[in-house]
């Protein structure tokens, strides 16, 4: 879809932006490039619309060197979304949106139709329309911008570090929200930004880039967490990856064993025969209700009358990954994580060398 | 002067009311002209200077010279080549207001925010089209303050074109000065700062209609 074929970009000055990069993003999925300042991943996104043009190789798009095309365009049928949005602060949101379009040649009424639509994609009430940039907060311009670049619906999209001039609950938000539209809108998206975190996220593929616009790694996240290239990347995906990468294995691969559990109406003596310092106590639905501390338990009676340790949290065998399994070991009292199925019915349990022991969470 | 002379004679003004008038519309059209020009001048040649920085200093320095060279010197040169006509005065006047506008064309360009000029330039703008409109819409609020400050100017520097027989409401103060009578002379001074005034707040106004984006700063919740 996006080809790059021995690309480089040197200035006058002596600097390399981009050093013999070759790179094929496919068609349909979200290209992270991610890298520390200076490591030419925005030089790189800026090729692909003529923004820079390299100083030696070719870049295409659908198999036609983009040389081909006059620049403005070529520009025209690819989104593009900036990390200040750089909205037209003398035009109002609407026509903000309808930018593309109109420079289409599109009937001002049929732009702006298309624009009160993108508007509500991208989860903006009407009445913004007709408010200036400066009227609305970083987030709400932030999703303006989105909704611009989607104007008249290109197949690819770029974003320069979109999210990273917002506050952190809002770019969670704005994260979110650009999932969803994704899943809903299936661009080929080239998506740039310096934090690993928001490149693990979201990114189908992520290339990871080194200072003097070297590519050091292309791979799936996951790939990149597990079996990093080098040194180099080892250490720019964090000292955190062993746990991160724990989110990409699904809770449903985790070992579990029955474990210590007991209903409700069981008699205490039962609690002390398992020989357990902690009896997760569940009722008629198999729902579970607290850990029962044997050690403290009374002589007689049954677990109702007992005093519950909170669960923590347990995890979905559903819909979490490992990592919500290992998170809900480590709150547990008994360093177990209990795991749910769709109902919240407990299913078994299991500790953290069962979690972090589990297939592909594993030593590779 | 004569001592018992009241400094304005109501029933002067009250006679010459239509002369007055017609004075007041030569005035006007002395003053503004040149500062239309000016600006029919400064958007181009500022343009070419934000876009060629290095235009820029000796273009300033040459607006600033013209401006240090008295009016009266200049009218005196022009009136080799234009006569005692109203291009005379318009000419300098033109060349005054330069000082002012291009430099507020080239900073009006500079205050477009980068990130607005690159997603244009993203958009598919081509370059005419970027200038035409985004930068200079987004110009506009640095631009009128620098034509408010040329009209003024050049509004009262009208009176000083008297002196090769154009100077509009210039007339009734050399006229005074002529027959030691002070009424057209507190008139015109009058008229003609009235002139200056209004001209100013209709410029204020005109700004607002053409930049409603550049007050309304309401953040949202």
């Amino acid at each position: 879809m996006i080809r790059f074929d021995a690309v480089s970009k040197n200035y006058p000055n002596g600097t390399t932006a981009v050093d013999d990069l070759s790179l094929e993003l496919a068609e349909g999925g979200i290209t992270v490039l991610v890298g520390p300042s200076g490591c030419g991943k925005t030089t790189t996104l800026r090729m692909i619309n003529r923004m820079v043009e390299p100083t030696t190789g070719t870049v295409s798009l659908r198999g036609r060197d983009i040389r081909e095309v006059n620049a403005p365009e070529l520009r025209r049928g690819i989104g593009y979304v900036i990390q200040h949005a750089g909205l037209f602060p003398h035009r109002t949101v609407l026509d903000n949106i309808a930018t593309v379009p109109l420079l289409l040649g599109w009937s001002r009424k049929k732009a702006r139709a298309r624009a009160a639509e993108l508007l509500e994609l991208v989860g903006l009430p009407a009445e913004m329309a007709k408010r200036y940039p400066n009227q609305l907060s970083g987030g709400q311009q932030q999703r303006v911008g989105v909704a611009r670049a989607l104007g008249a619906d290109p197949p690819v999209l770029l974003m320069d570090e979109p999210f990273s001039a917002v506050d952190p609950i809002v770019r969670a938000e704005l994260q979110a929200e650009f999932i969803r539209l994704q899943k809903e809108l299936h661009k080929t998206i080239v998506f740039v930004t310096h934090d690993i975190d928001e490149a693990i996220k979201l990114g189908n593929n992520i290339a990871v880039f080194r200072t003097g616009g070297r590519l050091a790694q292309f791979d799936t996240p996951e790939r990149l967490l597990t079996s990093p290239a080098d040194e180099f990347v080892a250490d720019f995906v964090g000292h955190d990856r062993g746990i991160r990468r724990l989110s990409f294995v699904k809770a449903a691969e985790v070992p579990l064993r029955e474990g210590p559990v007991l209903s409700a109406t069981s008699p205490v003596a039962e609690a002390r025969a398992v020989k357990e310092p902690w009896v997760l106590v569940v009722d008629d639905a198999r729902r579970p209700l607290g850990w029962a501390p044997v050690a403290e338990l009374p002589d007689s009676g049954t677990l109702v009358d007992v005093q519950l340790a909170p669960l923590g949290h347990t995890f979905s065998l559903v819909g979490d990954s490992a990592r919500a399994a290992l998170d809900s070991a480590l709150l547990s009292p008994a360093r177990l994580a209990v795991g749910v199925d769709a109902d919240g019915a407990v299913v078994g349990a299991a500790d953290v060398h069962e979690i972090t022991g589990s297939p592909g969470g594993g030593d590779r | 002067m004569n001592d018992d002379e009241p400094l304005v004679r109501w029933q002067w003004i009250a006679d010459h009311a239509a002369e007055l008038a017609d004075y007041t519309a030569v005035h006007l059209r002395l003053g503004l002209l040149p500062v239309l020009f000016g600006l029919i001048i400064s958007v181009p040649l500022g343009i070419l200077c934000h876009r060629l920085r290095r235009l820029y200093p000796p273009v300033l320095t040459v607006a600033n010279i013209l401006y240090s060279i008295p009016s009266l010197a200049l009218f005196m040169i022009f009136v080799r080549y234009t006569g005692l006509t109203e291009q005379t005065v318009m000419i300098p006047l033109t060349l005054y207001t330069l000082s002012v506008l291009v430099p507020n064309v080239v900073d009006g360009l500079a205050s477009v925010p980068e990130p607005v000029r690159l997603a244009a330039t993203a958009m598919g703008f081509g370059t005419v089209r970027r200038v035409v409109q985004v930068e200079l819409p987004i110009a506009v609020p640095v631009v009128i303050a620098g034509v408010r400050v040329a009209a003024v100017s050049s509004i009262s520097l009208v009176a000083v074109g008297q002196l090769i027989g154009q100077g509009g409401l210039g007339y009734y103060i050399t006229r005074g000065l002529q027959l030691d009578f002070p009424t057209p002379i507190v008139t015109a001074m009058v008229l003609i700062m009235l002139l200056a005034l209004t001209t100013d707040a209709l410029l204020v106004l005109a700004q607002r209609l053409l930049t409603p984006w550049s007050r309304s700063k309401v953040t949202a919740a």
